[in-house]
């Protein structure tokens, strides 16, 4: 009966995409892990000014469903956006230069790990307050369907974000009307050390789509292809004119919350449990034993990314700091 | 020249603008339904009928959505004007307009901007205390939002016509009172300041205040509601032989420091009169303005009428307590000399 709330995507083995695409989303998971290993790093040795949120071991959900999206198209994204930001191609160097609190980051060093975003890649500015994004992504989604350029906003948020009053009244407003626009909930079962069981009543928060007359429909976050064919419905569905699709993937953050989180809440066997499911092994797992010839280019992507990753180091470093006049300027537009 | 009260001059500017510029719509609880009411006080009143249903948004009962839709809205290329039915229920909203649509550009490092007008009616009307703040303090301190307060028909068009104009967030704070007492919707006790309004095209700058009455002994400061009570407080005055100066800023950010300035370094006496709260209200602010800035010109304390530091009471014998009126405004200034 549960079942009937919301629909259980299963993968469509015959339905793959074609080997260029499969790389590089396996390229997308390999470049958003390795940057956040190394702004870890970065972080413990102290280069790095303010804390983390980690994207390690949900690299499945943006590089999937980011796949799916023109760059026209709008990302909303939360308190832990790296992955969100590479995956719609925001340059791995202006992200770092952010992270560095450098004059050449994404936002002048004035928003930090937490606002990253490129408008010209349409990532907006990230979102830090939880479900703020939702009803922010519904009014893109609106300008998309008044000014009628074909494009689809999607809002990624945590599970905690499904117990805020902006989610219910965005996504209600959303589905009201019609509007292009796609929500991807990344439950990653817990919000800061809040387990899902303590937040929630129901099993799933793909459960509460039906409330609003929206689909709802829960995927394997940690299967990258699964996200990719799913979220690939939800997204062609926004852009028909369908309107907005609950799309749950279900995934596990290997880190801490943010870089002070000692992680007592949860058993060191859970994480070992969710590291055998990690989402860049699987994939590469896969492509090795039915694809084997891709082996080497699988290598070449990973050495392309340690060059992307201390491309972006370095530049980061050689970068000035902001000057103290940019205290004042961008509060408001002028003319 | 048309006379108009407040609510058909907001109409004609909104109306004109959707004509002007096919990206503004407008977006609020009960604004357009048929049969329904155009808006809390009928400002958009029979637009739905020019513009149709897909430029008159009618919403749910979801504040939050009405802010965060009109921001992810203006991000993306359209002009919202939002309204909300009671300047009481910005509350309900206050993440988006604090938190989003003031530091989203900010925090990019400029990358966006979120041209949005929120229009909210503030005001004590015997409804209680949810439905009657006056509310411009709030988001005056906050960076990175415009706040306007047009208390004449000619300048409710001109502002925001300015506002839907202006790249930034303004809100517009528009008073019950001062409506117009005739219509549907009107108010009991209300002013109707109807005035000449102008069929053509204007705006009326953001950020330029206004002198209503020149003065020499006293400058009070005073908007929407506080400003009528001021000139008539200023009426009584000038009959026991004081002038006062009165002066509406129009725009609480950013405000018309100059103005304010000008009018005490030749006054040496400044009152000023807010509906709100006295703790921390804007009027806070210019006093210290002119404490820093004018010291030296001022022969007298500057003087604060507001309403006491209470919740807006029913009974309307308690609000006409709570609320300045001339009386009280008087006895500030006589206290100066």
């Amino acid at each position: 009966m549960r079942e009937a709330l919301y629909t259980t995507f299963t993968l469509r083995a015959d339905d793959l995409p074609g080997e260029e695409r499969l790389v590089e989303l396996y390229r997308t998971m390999v470049l958003i892990r390795r940057f956040e290993e190394t702004v870890n790093e970065l972080y413990m040795e102290g280069r790095i000014p303010s804390t983390l949120h980690l994207y390690i071991g949900q690299e499945a959900v943006a590089a999937g469903v980011c796949a799916n999206l023109r760059q026209e198209d709008y990302v909303l994204s939360t308190h832990r956006p790296h992955g969100h930001a590479l995956a719609k191609g925001v340059s791995p160097r202006a992200i770092m230069a952010e992270l560095f609190a450098k004059a050449t980051g994404t936002c002048k060093g004035k928003g930090g790990s937490m606002h990253v975003g490129d408008m010209r890649v349409g990532m907006f500015p990230a979102i830090a307050i939880v479900g703020a994004n939702v009803p922010i992504a519904a009014g893109a989604a609106l300008a998309a369907k008044m000014l009628k350029n074909g494009r689809v906003a999607v809002s990624f948020f945590g599970d905690g974000a499904a117990n805020e009053g902006a989610w219910h009244e965005g996504l209600n407003i959303a589905a009201l009307w019609d509007l292009p626009v796609v929500f991807v909930c990344e439950n990653n079962l817990y919000a800061a050390s809040t387990p899902f069981k303590l937040a929630f009543k129901i099993d799933c928060v793909a459960q509460r789509a039906c409330a609003y007359g929206l689909p709802g429909v829960v995927v394997d976050g940690n299967d990258v292809l699964a996200v990719y064919q799913a979220s690939q419905e939800a997204v062609e569905r926004a852009r028909r004119g369908q309107g907005p699709t609950l799309l749950e993937c279900l995934t596990y953050r290997q880190c801490g919350h943010s870089r002070s989180d000692p992680r007592t809440y949860r058993s060191r066997e859970e994480e070992e449990a969710w590291r055998q499911r990690d989402p860049i092994r699987r994939l590469r797992e896969r492509l090795l034993a039915e694809r084997p010839h891709l082996a080497e280019q699988l290598r070449h992507v990973d050495e392309e990314v340690e060059r992307i990753i201390q491309d972006a180091v370095d530049y980061a470093e050689a970068s000035p700091l902001p000057d103290l006049a940019e205290l004042y300027t961008d509060v408001f537009q002028e003319g | 020249m048309p006379q108009m009260t407040i609510a058909e001059a907001l109409r004609q500017a909104i109306r004109e603008e959707m004509r002007r510029d096919e990206r503004v719509f407008c977006i609020g609880e009960d604004i357009g339904v048929e049969g329904g009411f155009g808006g809390a006080f009928t400002v958009t009143m029979g637009l739905s009928q020019e513009f149709g249903h897909q430029r008159i948004l009618d919403t749910p009962i979801s504040e939050t959505a009405i802010a965060g839709v009109a921001i992810g809205a203006a991000v993306c290329g359209l002009r919202p004007i939002a309204d909300v039915q009671y300047g009481d229920f910005l509350f309900c909203m206050m993440d988006q307009l604090a938190n989003q649509a003031a530091k989203l550009r900010y925090m990019s490092g400029g990358q966006v901007s979120v041209p949005l007008v929120m229009r909210a009616p503030v005001g004590a009307t015997s409804r209680g205390a949810q439905h009657a703040q006056s509310l411009e303090a709030f988001f005056a301190h906050i960076p990175g939002l415009k706040v306007v307060a047009p208390a004449t028909a000619y300048d409710a068009k001109g502002l925001l016509k300015a506002a839907v104009r202006d790249e930034n967030p303004v809100l517009v704070f528009e008073h019950k009172l001062l409506y117009g007492a005739k219509g549907a919707r009107a108010e009991k006790g209300a002013l109707s300041p109807v005035g000449e309004v102008p069929e053509e095209d204007y705006i009326v700058p953001i950020g330029q205040g206004i002198i209503r009455r020149p003065g020499k002994d006293v400058t009070i400061v005073a908007t929407l509601l506080m400003l009528y009570r001021a000139l008539a407080a200023a009426e009584t005055l000038a009959q026991r032989g004081l002038e006062a100066e009165v002066i509406d800023p129009r725009t609480l950010v950013p405000l018309d420091k100059a103005l304010i300035l000008q009018s005490v370094r030749k006054t040496g006496r400044l009152v000023i009169v807010e509906e709100d709260n006295l703790t921390n209200g804007w009027g806070a602010e210019v006093a210290a303005l002119v404490a820093d800035e004018a010291f030296d010109w001022l022969d007298a304390p500057i003087k604060r009428v507001a309403a006491p530091d209470v919740p807006p009471p029913f009974a309307p014998v308690l609000e006409r307590a709570y609320v300045p009126d001339e009386d009280k405004i008087i006895r500030a200034v006589l206290s100066l000399f």
